[in-house]
């Protein structure tokens, strides 16, 4: 959608502007992501009281400090099975989990392709930027070979996960992939994923150019977007298997996945309900005094 | 405030520790467990997966002990009371979510039914071992709650307990079984809803402009929201302020942490509990929790029988440590006897809280099974000498 003329940024809103300045390096594309991110929920007239973001931890885990939403910064790799609980307990939350290749994909990488397989209505935002930048640029799953990283001073030979591959084949029922050169394709394909019911992925390639660019002699954060731009392919509906990563081949991105599975919650309550009929009973959060009646305390009986 | 009836079996029933743990649970309201399936904690998990759905509760079965120690953190701030259970390997594993939920001061109950180790070790066969991991397994200086149940009417009580600890001071209980208390059958009577008291979750009453997510009310402790209540809370593991925003500075780090701790310690009071048996004249007094203090009540009873002036102080709140009880006995007697399912863990407590004014004799056993009531009372009668 394009803007109006609102005097402010209108992005601002969805920011805790007490907390900035942010902690990110210039021509990081961390912040160019948030922005696509607020643009979406803009854009999808989202109902902010009920969103919920939930991070690892990273330079990336730091979004959802960033975010004036309920927000939950977690452990490192446990933004997924938070989220789930968050989610479970509360389903009318709409919850997005924000965070980086490394905590998705090394240490959380367990409970990404198992909220994948079990389809809980997440919507997972990867930021890869194929690298761990939070502790100085050590190796993670997503490096590429060939690349120079605080750990592999000689150049890195380990084997790259292909991110969309592997979570279509857990289950995921909406992946894309983008870069931050994409800004609207980006944000419209995270309005189009929040619409969605299950677990969505979008993975955003964004540069690092403190740590990753600069050990591989690769520029600033401009270079980054020139390379986006030369080596980036739109080829929607993808096979996900052709679609890995190098160091400087073909960036093959658009929305790879769009599908439809049994969402988690709902198939939950609907199997239950018809295994129990009568006695089954719907999940209800705490009431407003704290208690777990719901409201109104019935007395029914209590000597069985 | 009184128990949901909807999840209260009033009655008298028999049965094991595991599953009087579970009813405790849902009788203190819980309404939402995630677990991974280990020896021999699982039966509370499977009793409450099959009770869950008939009042109102979500069970998920989590991908490991990690997931599950977290996902019951996200259920909370979701708005409902939730716990998790494990033994052995699962409950090194929860380690780092133990100190996430201290630091986020997210209420939420662990049952540990331990089990012997270190590592695969026993299991299926009892220890106690799991003591100074409870409360010193995370990274950092925090304070957490632990209760010890004896008897399969004390696992249902107790966790009654540790859920209401857990809401009133805001931290992560522990509910610390041993294999034969979780697998032991006995009368356990679960009183009607109306006479179990139970905490209610301290939502606040303030508007979200007026709310600061982290300001302590009365005893030190900050109230709560839930997600998707317009608060836009921020919560974070990282040292911060009373809004929740990061502040990672020393003067910051020294208000929050040692808040976190005087929270605890400054109510330890009404947090310790005990049993204490004539301690009044006593020579000897046996101090023990757990499983082990039935054993070393036989051992009472054989000393008494050879004239022995023996005293006997059964804990049930092992963290905090109950100093106060130590320190004021430790002067009137000849020496405290400490048998314990491990090789010495609480006896450096009672020694510490002894302070030198009394001999401290432990009673080691390496687990697999309880003691041999002898080996006690022959601690009892070389003290007593
Ligand atoms: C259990 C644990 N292990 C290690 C760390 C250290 N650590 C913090 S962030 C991070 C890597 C983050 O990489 P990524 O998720 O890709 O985020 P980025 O900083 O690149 O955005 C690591 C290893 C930690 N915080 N916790
Ligand atoms: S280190 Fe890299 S990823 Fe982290 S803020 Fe700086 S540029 Fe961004
Ligand atoms: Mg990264």
């Amino acid at each position: 959608m394009s803007s109006v003329a609102i005097p402010q940024n209108p992005v601002e809103p969805f920011l805790r502007s007490e907390r900035m300045p942010h902690i990110w390096c210039p021509g990081c594309g961390i912040g160019t992501t948030v922005n696509c991110f607020t643009r979406a929920l803009l854009d999808s007239k989202a109902d902010l009281t009920k969103l919920a973001i939930v991070s690892g931890i990273g330079c990336t885990g730091r979004v959802a400090g960033y975010t004036n939403l309920d927000s939950f910064h977690t452990t490192h790799g446990r933004a997924i099975p938070f989220a789930t609980g968050l989610k479970l307990a509360n389903p009318e939350l709409n919850v997005v989990v924000y965070s980086g290749d490394g905590d998705l994909f090394a240490i959380g990488g367990n409970h990404l392709i198992h909220a994948a397989r079990r389809n809980v209505n997440l919507k997972v935002i990867c930021v890869n930027n194929l690298i761990y930048a939070m502790t100085g640029g050590q190796t993670a799953p997503t490096t590429p070979g060939d690349v120079i990283t605080s750990t592999a001073p000689y150049g890195t030979y380990d084997p790259a996960f292909n991110l969309p591959y592997l979570v279509e084949a857990a289950g995921a029922v909406y992946v894309a992939r983008w870069t931050t050169f994409h800004v609207r394709q980006l944000a419209k394909s995270m309005a189009e994923m929040f619409q969605k019911k299950g677990f969505g992925f979008i993975e955003v390639l964004s540069p690092c150019p403190t740590l990753y660019q600069r050990r591989n002699k690769m520029g600033d954060g401009l270079d980054a977007m020139k390379f986006y731009k030369q080596v980036s392919k739109i080829k929607h509906g993808a096979p996900t298997s052709e679609v890995a990563l190098s160091k400087s081949g073909e960036i093959v991105v658009g929305k790879f996945v769009d599908r439809e599975r049994p969402e988690y919650i709902g198939t939950m309550n609907t199997y239950l309900e018809q295994q129990l009929g009568e006695r089954y009973v719907e999940p209800h959060t705490l009431s407003d005094d704290g208690g777990c009646s719901g409201g109104e305390l019935e007395v029914i009986s209590c000597n069985r | 405030m009184h128990a949901d009836p909807q999840g209260v079996l009033t009655g008298a029933h028999f049965l094991d520790g595991d599953h009087a743990a579970c009813e405790g649970a849902i009788a203190a309201g819980a309404r939402f467990a995630a677990g991974y399936p280990i020896t021999p904690s699982t039966e509370v998990v499977e009793r409450f997966a099959m009770r869950a759905p008939t009042v109102g509760g979500t069970f998920i079965q989590m991908e490991d002990e990690l997931a599950a120690s977290i996902t019951i953190q996200g259920a909370v701030w979701g708005g409902v009371k939730a716990f998790t259970v494990t033994s052995g390997p699962g409950f090194s594993l929860m380690m780092e979510h133990i100190g996430y939920a201290a630091m986020t001061e997210t209420p939420c109950v662990f049952i540990n039914v331990q089990r012997g180790g270190p590592s695969t070790g026993l299991p299926t066969l009892p220890a106690q071992a799991d003591m100074m991991q409870v409360r010193w397994g995370s990274h950092g200086d925090y304070e957490i709650i632990a209760l010890c149940p004896n008897s399969p009417q004390e696992c249902f009580d107790l966790t009654i307990k540790a859920f209401n600890f857990s809401e009133q001071y805001r931290v992560p209980v522990f509910v610390m079984l041993d294999e034969v208390v979780g697998h032991m059958t006995e009368k356990v009577i679960i009183p009607p809803a109306e006479e179990i008291e139970i905490e209610p979750r301290h939502f606040t009453k303030k508007a979200p402009k007026d709310f600061r997510l982290y300001e302590p009310e009365a005893n030190q402790v900050p109230d709560m929201v839930k997600a998707g209540d317009g608060y836009n809370i921020h919560v974070t593991g990282l040292t911060h302020d009373q809004r929740g925003y990061p502040d990672m500075t020393p003067p910051m780090q020294d208000v929050l942490v040692k808040r976190l701790q005087s929270k605890i310690l400054d109510n330890a009071d009404k947090i310790c509990l005990f049993e204490k048996e004539n301690v009044e004249g006593a020579d000897v007094v046996v101090v023990s929790y757990g499983i082990t203090s039935r054993v070393a009540q036989r051992a009472v009873d054989q000393a008494r029988e050879k004239g022995v002036k023996v005293g006997k102080l059964r804990l049930i709140t092992a963290w905090p440590f109950p100093e106060r009880v130590i320190s004021e006995i430790a002067p009137t007697i000849k020496g405290f006897v400490v048998p314990e399912l491990n090789l010495g863990q609480m006896v450096r407590e009672v020694e510490r809280c002894a302070g030198g004014k009394t001999r401290t004799v432990r009673v080691s056993h390496a687990g697999g099974t309880v003691h041999n009531p002898e080996s006690i009372l022959n601690a009892i009668l070389e003290v007593a000498r």
